[in-house]
């Protein structure tokens, strides 16, 4: 469980967050959404630790992430799985590489648990017979699915996902999103998924925060988002024709 | 001043909390063939050159009965040890070494393969960049050594082929007042030169905001200030060293 109480950042005296306060529940994927600009990455990145908020505490199962000792600090860091938004592969490294660059780096397992356990995330995300592939020569959702791996290869207890579908097809979209919903209730990890597509809320938002400005509008269930009466959040759901069309023939119903 | 500090800071962070040796020595081995060896090339041509010109533009001033022809040689020699080879050779290799340092940490840095570093608790400027400076100050002195060779040689070609110095003149005059402390002093340089070049680029592309636009300015402004810093080493050196 992550639970972040009161994380408040500004920029050049520009106020991104006012003061968020969540928690997000083990085994369950918990999105973070809103529109651009509201603050979503930001609030990511102080809970992974590249932002240092101004004030507030992000804790990590108890253990209070800015408030702790360097081991503690790097300890909470080995937990945690990191899917970046561009998939934020090492370009001079092939998939495999990719994949085994953290158990090369932070354990001292041999190479043959190494390979072991490169192959299995390998063929967890669906990419078996792809290791010798450079980044370069694999598609956008390919890389998002080396990402994956190479976020869980450590066996995270968090995992935190930056717009997984962002420049993806709707068809590789809805497959990334199984695939993290699929991972997080195996494995029973944190995940905290931002993303402004809707789709991805619809199909696999557990508990949902909706950030607006900076400030935390509505938080609740996947189930109530779209009988909710805040404008804002409201008018972000039903942007899409589509969605606004549904909902008045359900209303209409 | 803030950005010499946020420089030191940088260098600081170099010596923090580091990875395994291993690690290291495998970064090490690889910067040292993409820093050194994949500019041997480059050195060998320039170098070569300039000693063949050197040699030419000096023969073409030394129009005097009362100086031996050797002294063409001898002079080639020196402006090769002292000067040509070992700043020449940087300034080029700041070129290449420092845009490619620049624009590799600062394309790094906006496609956030640098976060994803930092967020598995790497180090990520001593793992990125310490092997890039040692290899830099390891690799530099061969190239110089080598430049050094290459640009007597270089002026030997050029003088005997085109008549203005014979080889027996040659030879002498590369041997004649030699002075090996000089050597030692070549070799300091690019030894110095390595370290500012390796450090500026990657601090240029370490810090590098927004998009592929500012990696291209963080790469040329790692080219400027590493070929300015390596003028002003290069006075500082020869002030306190001859």
């Amino acid at each position: 469980m992550i639970e972040i109480k009161d994380i408040a950042k500004a920029f050049n005296g520009k106020e991104v967050l006012k003061g968020i306060t969540s928690t997000f529940r083990e085994g369950e994927t918990n999105l973070i959404i809103g529109g651009s600009g509201t603050g979503k990455s930001v609030l990511l990145k102080t809970m992974i630790g590249l932002i240092k908020p101004d004030r507030g505490n992000v804790l990590y199962s108890g253990r209070d992430f800015y408030n702790s000792d360097k081991d503690m600090r790097q300890s909470i860091r080995r937990e945690m799985g990191v899917l970046f938004q561009g998939g934020a592969l090492f370009d001079s490294q092939t998939v495999e590489e990719n994949v085994r660059f953290p158990l090369d780096m932070l354990t001292d397992i041999s190479a043959a648990e190494k390979k072991e356990r490169v192959e299995f995330c390998l063929q967890r995300v669906g990419l078996e017979g792809t290791g010798k592939r450079m980044p370069s020569e694999i598609s956008g959702g390919m890389k998002k699915r080396v990402g994956i791996a190479r976020a869980i290869v450590m066996n995270p207890k968090y995992l935190f996902c930056d717009e997984p579908n962002s420049g993806l097809d709707p068809l590789t979209s809805v497959k990334i999103d199984e695939l993290i919903k699929e991972i997080t209730e195996e494995y029973k990890i944190t995940t905290v998924i931002i993303t402004h597509d809707m789709n991805s809320v619809m199909e696999i938002g557990q508990n949902i925060i909706f950030l607006y400005q900076g400030d935390k509008l509505w938080e609740g269930l996947n189930s109530d988002i779209t009988n909710t009466k805040v404008p804002e959040l409201n008018e972000f759901i039903f942007a899409n024709k589509l969605l606004r069309d549904a909902a008045k023939e359900n209303q209409n119903k | 001043m803030s950005v010499i500090g946020k420089y030191f800071i940088f260098l600081g962070s170099l010596f923090g909390k580091g990875e395994k040796l291993s690690v290291y020595w495998r970064r090490f081995m690889e910067e040292s063939v993409g820093i050194g060896v994949s500019s041997i090339f480059i050195v060998a041509i320039v170098s070569t050159f300039i000693g063949a010109v050197s040699c030419i533009q000096t023969a073409y001033n030394l129009v005097s009965p009362i100086i031996p022809v050797s002294t063409v040689a001898l002079i080639v020699r020196d402006m090769q040890i002292l000067e040509l080879a070992p700043t020449i050779t940087c300034i080029v290799l700041a070129g290449k070494v420092g845009s490619n340092i620049a624009s590799e940490l600062g394309t790094m840095r906006i496609t956030e393969q640098i976060d994803a570093l930092e967020v598995m608790g790497i180090n990520s400027s001593s793992y990125l960049v310490l092997p890039k400076v040692l290899a830099a100050m390891f690799t530099f002195p061969m190239l110089v050594i080598l430049a050094a060779f290459l640009g007597i040689f270089g002026g030997y070609l050029a003088g005997t082929l085109t008549g203005v110095i014979t080889e027996r003149d040659y030879l002498y005059g590369i041997r004649d007042s030699f002075v090996p402390y000089n050597l030692f002093f070549m070799c300091v340089k690019p030894f110095v030169f390595g370290f500012l070049i390796a450090t500026i680029s990657s601090y240029q592309g370490f810090f590098t905001q927004g998009g592929a636009l500012e990696v291209g300015r963080s790469s040329t402004q790692a080219v400027t200030n590493s070929c300015i810093s390596i003028l002003i080493a290069d006075y500082l050196l020869a002030q306190l060293l001859l």
